[in-house]
């Protein structure tokens, strides 16, 4: 039995590094320091695996060589006009680098999953820049944390724990004291609601009986403060200081109005975005009063009406507030190395996303080269997914022509992008199975490490990239020497 | 009952995506639309009951949770999966971007229709 400490967590964009493994006869048996979703992932990875190549034949997906496999899947890429290359985000920033190689090879359009994540905040960084630190500075530091449009307790479930409001800092403690006072409370809380309905219902005469009210969150107090704004009361809003909850869609009102207040302009309406204006005084007096405050914002923001709009008044108000204060913000990134995917891109080809290789340079125009634009209006002839699931988080009509065309697919797992492709190639898990280097959401590189060997003949996605460009090379010197 | 849509991740469908997307844990986590308590009354549906979604998009089956952090009237929300992107839309307003919040939809009981797995959805919309 042996224990590997200091394990980086492939899961989520906090690339949590603290994770300890025990191995047994090759196998991993246990998991410490892992949030839910790291422990799934640990545990199970060897489960729904695809350990033979595979290939299309009379509707079904039957096993292959790998020579035959790598033949059949760089002939589709080398023969076609404008293949689409997307995913990326799960992999190591060193199968990436062979991933843009390989398009500028074929001459398609490469995209990675920033593209239905924060995409839209890319654009809005380059239009104003981003005010932003590393996660240890806000571990340290920051005194108020803002969670705006993001359930970190479900995304990223350590992020709280590790860097904000439960994390012990240098200089600022940690609340979970009084997080689980709270629980305490509420628990007690919904016990009283549970027996005053019970007793509504058997008399109507007390079904007026007030219902219990939340109870005034004090901003005032000492220590970190959680403020969080969202669509709905989620578990990250039952532990916060004080929670907003903002109408679907009426993010950008609800930026702007801060702006004004924080300005000290008056505003002449009763309420913003559902949330009486006096509630945003209260916010607004505790962002500028604080020491140093930092918002995350999630994809309720880049998902939503608005989108980029909604991010770049995101990043206007926190360049307002550090006229007052030092105030940061920073986009909670999903994928473990969707951070790394922007990254590598951006010093390989000047883009961060949604790059087209097909005039033989790089050219970047979200809305006419990102995958589900390009997809909608049936451009591409053929794709390459490497460590992504399009099938199961683009749009039905986006996917129904990914699927018309001949579709080949890297991944560890049977996913429902496997399902319907055409070549099926096994690889391993980066960060369990194979080394690599992944950024963290605040563009930390930290190495992923190999802790057991992967199935017998699997290869990591950077060994199969290097051989598909390998295959297409030599397909199209073939062909060049024929047309001459 | 017209609705606002809502897309996102829970802790369940993160833990199931991590079992793996061919595993029960991923489908009983995505083919699932929590709803708050209120308009479950008012619509007659039973929590563990079949639904139909549907908006402009298409529409899909999927079961009926109580939403454990009302009160949201008006707002329903499924975990991103194949199910969900059965009716999110796709007007990605010239940035690449597809609307995955915030969308007007349409629910409604259908305790009779199945709820199809992810092989059988998959086969459903394309065929394969």
């Amino acid at each position: 039995m042996v224990t590997v400490k200091a394990v980086v967590c492939p899961v989520c964009g906090c690339l949590c590094d603290d994770i300890e493994l025990t191995i047994e006869g090759g196998c991993i048996v246990k998991v410490k320091n892992g949030c839910a979703m790291c422990e799934t992932k640990f545990l199970n990875y060897c489960k729904h695996r695809i350990l033979k190549p595979l290939v299309r034949k009379d509707g079904e997906l039957v096993k292959t060589s790998f020579r035959k496999a790598l033949e059949k899947a760089a002939k589709i890429l080398a023969e076609a006009d404008y293949p689409l290359l997307y995913g990326w985000s799960s992999t190591s920033c060193e199968a990436m680098r062979v991933g843009l190689e390989l398009a500028e090879e074929v001459g398609g359009v490469v995209d990675n999953t920033s593209t239905i994540c924060h995409g839209p905040s890319a654009l809005s960084v380059q239009e104003v820049g981003l005010p932003s630190c590393t996660l240890g500075q806000v571990r340290h530091r920051a005194d108020l944390i803002i969670y705006w449009g993001s359930n970190p307790w479900s995304s990223h479930p350590r992020h709280i724990e590790r860097y904000t409001n439960l994390s012990e800092g240098r200089f600022e403690e940690s609340e979970w004291k009084e997080y689980l006072s709270k629980v305490k409370s509420s628990n007690v809380k919904k016990k009283v609601e549970t027996v005053l309905r019970r007793v509504s219902q058997r008399d109507e005469a007390s079904a007026s009986v007030s219902p219990i009210r939340e109870p005034h969150l004090a901003l005032s107090k000492t220590g970190r403060k959680l403020v969080v704004v969202d669509v709905r009361k989620t578990r990250t809003a039952e532990i916060a200081d004080y929670f907003l909850q903002v109408q679907p869609n009426h993010d950008y009102e609800l930026f702007e109005a801060f702006r004004a207040l924080i300005r000290d302009e008056e505003l002449d309406v009763e309420e913003v975005a559902g949330i009486p204006v006096e509630r945003l005084e209260e916010i607004a007096e505790t962002m500028i009063n604080c020491n140093f405050g930092t918002i995350f914002f999630g994809l309720g923001l880049t998902m939503s009406s608005g989108k980029m709009r909604n991010v770049e008044a995101a990043i206007a108000l926190t360049r307002d507030l550090n006229r007052f204060t030092k105030f940061m913000i920073m986009p909670m990134r999903g994928h473990f190395n969707v951070t790394g995917a922007d990254t590598v891109f951006t010093w390989q080809t000047g883009y961060p996303y949604a790059v087209d290789f097909s005039l033989g340079y790089p050219r970047y125009n979200p809305g006419e080269t990102t995958a589900v634009d390009v997809l909608l209006r049936k451009e591409s002839d053929a794709a390459l997914i490497v460590a992504s699931d399009p099938v199961a988080n683009f749009p039905k009509k986006a996917v129904e022509h990914l699927v018309e065309k001949p579709l080949v697919v890297m991944d560890p797992h049977m996913n429902a992008t496997s399902q319907v492709a055409d070549v099926v190639f096994p690889s391993a898990f980066v960060g369990i199975e194979a080394a690599g280097t992944a950024y963290r959401m605040d563009h930390v590189p930290l190495p992923l490490k190999k802790i057991v060997s992967p199935p017998k003949g699997i290869m990591s996605d950077e060994e199969v990239l290097k051989k598909i460009l390998g295959q297409v090379r030599r397909i199209k010197t073939q062909s060049k020497a024929e047309a001459v | 009952m017209q609705v606002t849509l809502l897309t996102g991740r829970t802790i369940e469908q993160g833990v199931g995506k991590e079992q793996g997307k061919a595993s029960d844990e991923y489908f009983e986590s995505a083919a699932v639309c929590y709803i708050d308590p209120n308009d479950l009354r008012k619509l007659g549906i039973k929590e563990e009951s079949n639904i139909l979604v549907s908006t402009e998009y298409g529409s899909v089956i999927v079961k009926a949770a109580k939403s454990l952090r009302g009160p949201h009237e008006g707002i329903v929300f499924i975990p991103y999966g194949p199910w969900a992107n059965a009716v999110v839309s796709t007007e990605t307003d010239s940035i690449g971007m597809p609307s995955l919040k915030g969308i007007s939809a349409r629910i409604e009981p259908a305790p009779t229709e199945p709820i199809l797995s992810l092989k059988e959805l998959l086969k459903l919309q394309f065929g394969k």
